[in-house]
């Protein structure tokens, strides 16, 4: 009974794990259609600037909640004004332009910060189920997942932004010739994706340590996690992480990590065949 | 989404980018001339760049030092130092290069094993002594090569035992998936089951992962007396950070022979996540022998600010260019097989990790070991161990047999 719990825990625990590090790639690949391979460096700005304030004295949530998102939200704005915005529409380059910069931060914080510095310590302490104990850090990870789908599912659907958004993206034209902006709606949506990458990097920082390289080892279940969800953000990011963190969660607990990673591969390889506009290119299509 | 882009646009950003991600780090060769060349291949750059650094720092400070007494045969010693940035194609060129244009009299270097065996057939090949300075999974039989670093046998030897009669005999092995981390676990249950123990499980985890969860409830459920890590690499930091978030640092002890070894664990973690973690290496910077403490403070000396971590690595990188500069001058020459010829005549050298042989057979370290353990970035030593074979290469070379063995062997203990 107590390890069934366990276990339970686990498996949302890993779909949170995938949410974190897909949303924001779910905002910016999805919606506007821009591969950005240095998502994973995002997460590790996050996770540097969590490190970094702490350090300096700030307090440990102000410095995950409020800086992680805000530091590299407002990097990704940058980024969006001198590179990004030039390579709408041309999916190759962007992903070429990505990939350099994703090179070029791991190479800036090796130099500015070097290789190594102190992490954080894990906030929290932990709760014991039987015999087991549990970092109540894992139970605010799963809480974090559920306000990161919540909010973004809340701004598609009910507010005017979020209807400008998703109208941007359907249709440019059409929404200039209404008199918004569109260019202000690509910078502010990059932003925003590349905000909840900061934050899932600053609330993995804790559980995790920080390196420069760690985006490396995120970026690809990241990319797997959207990719099999589809164009939809919410619902395929949603879908993806719970049918791909609680089958390869499930195996890793029956076999071993190695194989836990191969069945989210595995599942991915099928979905993607059966489904190759992703989860929600077939299923809940008229969701958001 | 139709914008179009500028050529000049296009230019200024792709321009920036260059310049930025520029960064300074040319590396410079020497030309052969009369100065005698040691050459060096430390990873300068790239996600080892904290183990290699230092490694080249230590290296450069012992050039000086055998500079500042006189030289060699009345010549100075020249550093050729490139950095081959986590490379294996950079390398085998590096190799090459110095082998066949520096000259090289000697070469320092190559930190993970693929580096290894990157470089140590091109530096066999040319007929170029090489150190291998980093401690490794053990079995390389080649008569070129010195290897200094520790092997699993000498410290998982010594380490089971210990770590089993502080805390039990149950143990839960945890390991990184690759040949180190295989190799080190079925060394770890040999010696257990020697020593009237149990491994109950051993889990292997790829290099990438970062999610620990389900092992921690495991280990839980197991509910070993202590938890041996062979866990290598900064994605398996996450370990201990989960280890100690889920309440269990005071609840099950863990030791390692893989934990801080160059250094970089140490660093990142917490002291609260950290203490308590036993290891045992050839080299701590805590060893309170009068030899120990004038390198430390020399170290300091030469290095006031950047002062490099010393471990095993930078430690046994000083100590190479020592027992080759005592071969030279022992030789009159610098011709390789004088050299080998010196060093496989048993002598022993003290060092500040303490006496060093070579042993002839497998050309690896005949060392004193230490167990510590690990307080507030401190080291503090539990227990010395004198001169400890390499037992584990010594079952698979002879280097008196087959003097042109050229091969890594992987130890099987299956």
């Amino acid at each position: 009974m107590d390890y069934s719990l366990v276990v339970a825990i686990e498996l949302l625990r890993e779909v949170a794990g995938l949410i974190l590090i897909a949303t924001g790639l779910a905002v910016i690949f999805g919606m506007m259609r821009v591969i950005n391979i240095a998502h994973g460096e995002f997460m590790m700005l996050g996770g540097y600037t969590v490190v970094l304030t702490t350090k300096w004295g700030v307090n440990i949530w102000v410095a995950i909640l409020i800086l992680a998102p805000l530091v590299v939200g407002v990097f990704g704005i940058l980024v969006e004004r001198l590179i990004i915005r030039h390579l709408y529409g041309r999916i190759i380059d962007s992903l070429l332009a990505t990939w350099g910069l994703s090179l070029f931060l791991i190479g800036f914080v090796t130099v500015a910060f070097g290789n190594t510095v102190e992490g954080v310590s894990t906030p929290f302490s932990s709760f014991s189920v039987g015999r087991y104990s549990i970092a109540i850090y894992t139970l605010f990870l799963i809480f974090a997942a559920i306000a990161f789908i919540t909010s973004v599912y809340l701004t598609l659907r009910y507010t005017k932004s979020g209807l400008i958004a998703r109208a941007t993206m359907q249709n440019p034209d059409m929404v200039e010739s209404l008199g918004i902006n569109s260019k202000l709606v690509y910078m502010a949506t990059f932003g925003i994706g590349a905000a909840f990458a900061g934050l899932a990097g600053g609330l993995l920082a804790p559980i995790s340590g920080v390196v420069p390289g760690m985006g490396a080892l995120l970026i690809g279940k990241a990319f797997i996690t959207v990719v099999t969800g589809g164009a939809a953000v919410v619902a395929g990011t949603l879908s993806a992480s719970a049918i791909l963190g609680s089958v390869s969660q499930a195996v890793t607990f029956a076999t071993g990590p190695v194989f836990g990673d191969a069945t989210l591969l595995f599942v991915a390889l099928i979905l993607l065949r059966l489904l190759p506009q992703g989860i929600t290119g077939r299923i809940f299509t008229r969701s958001v | 989404m139709t914008r179009d882009i500028t050529r000049r646009s296009m230019l200024k950003t792709t321009a920036a980018i260059g310049a930025a991600s520029a960064l300074p780090m040319i590396p410079f060769a020497a030309e052969a001339g009369d100065d005698i060349i040691v050459g060096g291949l430390h990873d300068l750059s790239g996600f080892i760049d904290f183990a290699g650094i230092p490694m080249n720092q230590i290296m450069l400070m012992a050039i000086e030092e055998i500079n500042a007494a006189g030289g060699l045969l009345g010549k100075k010693l020249k550093g050729a130092v490139y950095d081959p940035q986590t490379k294996m194609p950079l390398y085998s060129q590096f190799a090459t290069q110095l082998a066949l244009k520096d000259k090289a009299s000697v070469v320092m270097g190559g930190i993970t094993s693929a580096s290894r065996e990157t470089i140590r057939p091109i530096l066999h090949r040319y007929k170029t002594l090489y150190f291998y300075n980093t401690l490794y999974e053990g079995g390389v039989c080649d008569r070129n090569e010195i290897s200094l670093g520790t092997t699993p046998a000498q410290t998982v030897e010594k380490l089971v035992p210990y770590s089993m009669g502080l805390w039990g005999k149950k143990v839960y092995t945890i390991a990184a998936d690759y040949n180190y981390g295989q190799i080190t676990a079925a060394w770890v249950k040999r010696y257990v089951e020697q020593n009237g123990g149990e491994v109950v499980s051993t889990d292997f985890f790829p290099l990438d992962v970062t999610n620990f969860g389900p092992t921690i409830s495991k280990i839980q459920s197991a509910k070993p007396d202590m938890v041996m890590s062979v866990l290598v690499g900064t994605g398996h930091l996450g370990f201990y950070n989960q280890w100690a978030a889920a309440g269990m640092k005071n609840e099950i002890p863990i030791a390692s022979t893989t934990f801080g070894a160059a250094g970089a664990e140490l660093e990142i973690l917490k002291p609260e996540v950290a203490n308590g973690i036993l290891t045992c290496y050839g080299y701590y910077p805590s060893i309170d022998s009068p030899a120990n403490k004038e390198w430390v403070a020399k170290v300091n000396k030469r290095y006031p600010d950047k002062t490099p971590l010393l471990s095993e690595l930078s430690a046994f990188t000083w100590e190479g260019m020592m027992i080759w500069a005592d071969a030279v001058r022992s030789a009159g020459s610098l011709d390789r097989m004088k050299l080998i010829e010196v060093m496989e005549s048993g002598k022993t050298y003290d060092m500040p990790s303490g006496q060093c042989a070579i042993d002839p057979l497998t050309h690896h370290a005949i060392r004193d070991v230490y167990i510590a353990d690990l307080q507030d970035k401190t080291y503090i030593i539990k227990k010395k161990f004198s001169q400890v074979q390499p037992a584990d290469t010594q079952l698979v070379c002879n280097l008196k047999e087959t003097p042109n063995a050229n091969k890594h062997y992987e130890i099987s203990l299956e």
